[in-house]
């Protein structure tokens, strides 16, 4: 879409109008600070902004209520990934017995996080909603090693959703309640 | 095609002229031919189908496959079509404007309702209309697919057919978008082993019967059925059997959704990360085309590729998984000379030259693969030519299977006979090096590809050569005691040509790049040949196969040029 840029009108062209609201606020500040001991800065680090609702920091992996992995390594995250920060290895053809029906989950799953732009898009892509854009925004590290994140890592900062999903347990309880059914 | 093909075919009578119907596919008018070749080459009546598919016009199918008997159980290919109407005297009814009325085909007690037919099975007759786009057929393949997910599990990110799943496309492309089915989906067994390379997801099979005319009818062993009733109608193998046979990781390939999975490949890589090379198969003589899967320089995969004159559609499980070694941890990696101590390249390839410029005719010998590429074989020759070296190459025999497996285990039998390294009967000159090495008249030993302690040559002999020259892949008791290691390539790795036992001249393209300092061995062959005879076979690659074609007997009479061979090949005499 084209948008026309409207005409200034001359009062608008003489620049005085923005020039004096600018210098409005500075006046403000100078006031509050002076007068009503308001500060306008900030202690970072050791204060902090929080954020507001929906903004868009670090991406992490969640598990579920049942302490289950959510991300089942079908690699759209990776594939979409536009810095492609995302690197998966998916498990390979073992079966794991110990993870009852659950029948793929990723066996590393690395974001680094100096590649990453905090856009979304795997939140967005991702089938599962195991992956999640949460609040961090400032991420530091004393290597570029060290800002990889593993599984692990990104598992644990994640925590748990709790939602309604619950993939692997309702395919368990609805299987289950065929078994008197299953034609033998 | 090649020149070649054409050179071949001129002797042969000229094929008889083709019996035409026409047909109109979405109005739009089409000769197609009266009979077309079925599976197994037999002409049959051409079908709908194929009549949309000359028209363009791609009708969907699942159990449909043109290398397997019609079975026509899937109903995907449902479409609408018309007849000319037939008057009480045999004449066709007339419009107006003197066109032939077409009587649309509806359901005989529902008039206003419009009949389809499966085109996969249903043969053309003249003056007939199909309409592969119209409402009616759209309805119908709705209809088809709202009911192929009624129990499907809807696995697709688990699954590993996504992105190359018949189901998901024509679900895009002719399905709806909402599912209004309520109930609880039907739950069937997953993770079946059905044999020890096939896993089976039963959820996920629209039985179409492929899997089970492809064992039953082209491999020869009818292992597979379908078993329980309804909505539990699931494939199985006949109880106490495994499915076993060497060919049944094809029906991984044609099963057109995620049901049959190769506990090769599964759950190692989502298939849109892979890119597929053109290539042929190095596991036996025959030469199945094949297309190589890889990602970021590993392989993950073979697939047969389509050629009709060498494996139809198929290939061998034995081939199809042999491609491990590509990815091996202890590759040899460096090149090197124990002389002199060099770790370079053009140090170790210029030391080689200079040793065998001083050697005398006759006491060189050369003992080649007939895994490497033709031009690899022809470079070698030159070689041996020039210093008056004895060549062969050493016999791999297996067993055949009538199908496709060939008795010759090596790929390029033919090519190695035909660059004149060996003689029809392989390997009868190594026990003449062997002879030779040991009565002192040759004391250099050009080796390629081959481990010669296993193959005529013991270590004791080997022991006495006093310029052992090796290139190889994989480390041996040869490449330990050479005293020039060359690391060479998997095919995987460069480019090629192979001639298979029919004497098809065949390319195989490079996937993924080289290990370590390995480089192609018709690089530094190229090289070597020039420094020793001061001819230049290059530049690159293609100036090499152009000017082998020229060089070579069998190539010359076929005329064949690199960018000529072309992705099927090209038949030689040889
Ligand atoms: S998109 Fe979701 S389920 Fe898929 S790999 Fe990424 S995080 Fe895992
Ligand atoms: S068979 Fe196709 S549609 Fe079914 S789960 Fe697999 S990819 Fe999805
Ligand atoms: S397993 Fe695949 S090939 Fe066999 S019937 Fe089912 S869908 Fe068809
Ligand atoms: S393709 Fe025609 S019925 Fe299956």
């Amino acid at each position: 879409m084209i948008i026309k840029r409207t005409e200034l009108s001359w009062l608008e062209r003489m620049y005085f109008p923005t020039l004096w609201s600018g210098l409005r606020v500075t006046a403000r500040h100078f006031y509050d600070t002076l007068f009503r001991g308001g500060r306008v800065t900030m202690e970072y680090p050791e204060q902090r902004w929080t954020v507001p609702e929906g903004y868009r920091g670090a991406p992490y992996l969640v598990k579920d209520a049942e302490d289950r992995t959510k991300c089942v390594s079908c690699q759209l995250c990776e594939f979409v990934c536009p810095p492609k920060a995302i690197k998966i290895t998916p498990p390979g053809p073992a079966v794991d017995p110990t993870t009852g029906n659950v029948e793929k989950r990723p066996r590393e799953f690395e974001i680094n996080m100096l590649r990453c732009i905090f856009c979304g898009f795997c939140q967005e892509v991702c089938p599962e909603e195991a992956i999640f854009l949460m609040k961090d925004y400032s991420l530091t590290g004393l290597s570029r090693k060290e800002m990889i994140y593993d599984k692990e890592k990104l598992l644990s900062l994640g925590g748990v959703h709790n939602d309604q999903i619950r993939k692997w347990k309702k395919k368990e309880a609805e299987a289950a309640s065929q078994e008197a059914f299953k034609p033998e | 095609m090649s020149t070649a093909t054409a050179a071949n075919t001129e002797t042969k009578p000229p094929a008889p002229a083709v019996e035409t119907v026409r047909v109109k596919v979405d109005g739009r008018v089409v000769d197609v031919p009266r009979t077309l070749p079925d599976w197994q080459g037999k002409p049959q009546p051409t079908t709908m189908l194929q009549a949309c598919a000359i028209a363009g016009a791609e009708v969907p199918h699942y159990c449909y496959h043109p290398k397997l008997p019609i079975a026509g159980n899937c109903r995907m290919c449902l479409v609408e079509f018309g007849t000319p109407m037939m008057g009480p005297d045999r004449k066709p009814v007339l419009s107006e404007d003197g066109s032939p009325k077409i009587a649309r085909s509806v359901l005989p007690y529902e008039p206003g309702t419009p009949r389809g037919a499966i085109a996969c099975a249903t043969p053309i007759s003249p003056g007939m209309e199909i309409y592969p786009s119209s409402p009616a057929t759209k309805q119908m393949r709705e209809a088809v697919l709202e009911s192929l997910l009624i129990n499907h599990p809807l696995d697709c990110p688990i699954c590993d057919q996504a992105g190359e799943c018949k189901l998901q496309e024509y679900s895009v492309e002719h399905g709806q978008a909402e599912s209004r089915f309520a109930e609880v989906k039907v739950h069937k067994p997953k993770q079946v082993d059905l044999g020890p390379r096939i896993m089976l997801d039963d959820e996920r099979c629209v039985l179409c019967t492929r899997c089970i005319r492809f064992s039953r009818d082209v491999a020869q062993d009818d292992a597979l059925g379908i078993v329980n009733r309804g909505s539990h109608n699931s494939i199985a193998a006949f109880p106490g059997r495994q499915f076993d046979n060497n060919y049944t990781l094809n029906t991984v390939d044609i099963c057109p959704v995620g049901a049959l999975t190769s506990k090769d490949f599964r759950f190692r890589m989502r298939v849109w990360f892979l890119k597929e090379t053109r290539s042929v198969c190095a596991s036996c003589a025959t030469g199945c085309n094949i297309l190589i899967s890889s990602r970021e320089e590993s392989v993950y995969r073979y697939e047969p590729r389509q050629n009709d004159a060498v494996n139809a559609c198929w290939m061998c499980d034995s081939g199809r998984l042999n491609y491990k070694w590509i990815g091996r941890e202890d590759r040899l990696l460096n090149v090197r000379s124990s002389r002199s101590g060099a770790r370079a390249w053009a140090a170790v390839v210029a030391e080689i030259a200079e040793t065998l410029r001083s050697a005398p005719q006759g006491s060189v010998a050369v003992i080649a693969s007939a895994r490497q590429s033709t031009e690899e074989l022809y470079l070698l020759k030159k070689l041996a030519a020039h210093l008056g070296a004895l060549t062969d190459s050493v016999e791999r025999l297996g067993e055949g299977d009538g199908f496709l497996v060939n008795a010759d285990r090596n790929p390029n039998t033919n090519g190695a006979r035909m660059t004149g390294i060996c003689f029809t009967e392989v390997g009868i000159q190594i026990p003449k090096i062997a002879q030779g090495i040991r009565s002192g008249r040759i004391h250099t030993l050009i080796v390629f590809g081959e481990d010669v302690t296993r193959h005529g040559i013991d270590s004791e002999t080997l022991s006495k050569v006093s310029t052992l020259i090796v290139s190889d892949i994989l480390p041996n008791e040869t490449t330990r005691r050479a005293h020039f290691l060359l690391p060479g390539c998997a095919y995987a790795e460069k480019r090629g040509t192979f001639v298979n036992a029919k004497g098809r001249l065949q390319r195989f393209l490079k996937a993924v790049e080289p290990r370590g300092e390995a480089r192609p061995e018709w690089e530094f062959l190229q090289e070597l040949v020039h420094q020793v005879t001061g001819e230049n076979l290059g530049p690159g690659f293609e100036a090499l196969f152009n000017r082998m074609a020229k060089d070579v007997p069998a190539l010359a009479s076929a005329g064949v040029e690199w960018g000529k061979v072309g992705d099927l090949g090209a038949p030689l005499t040889l």
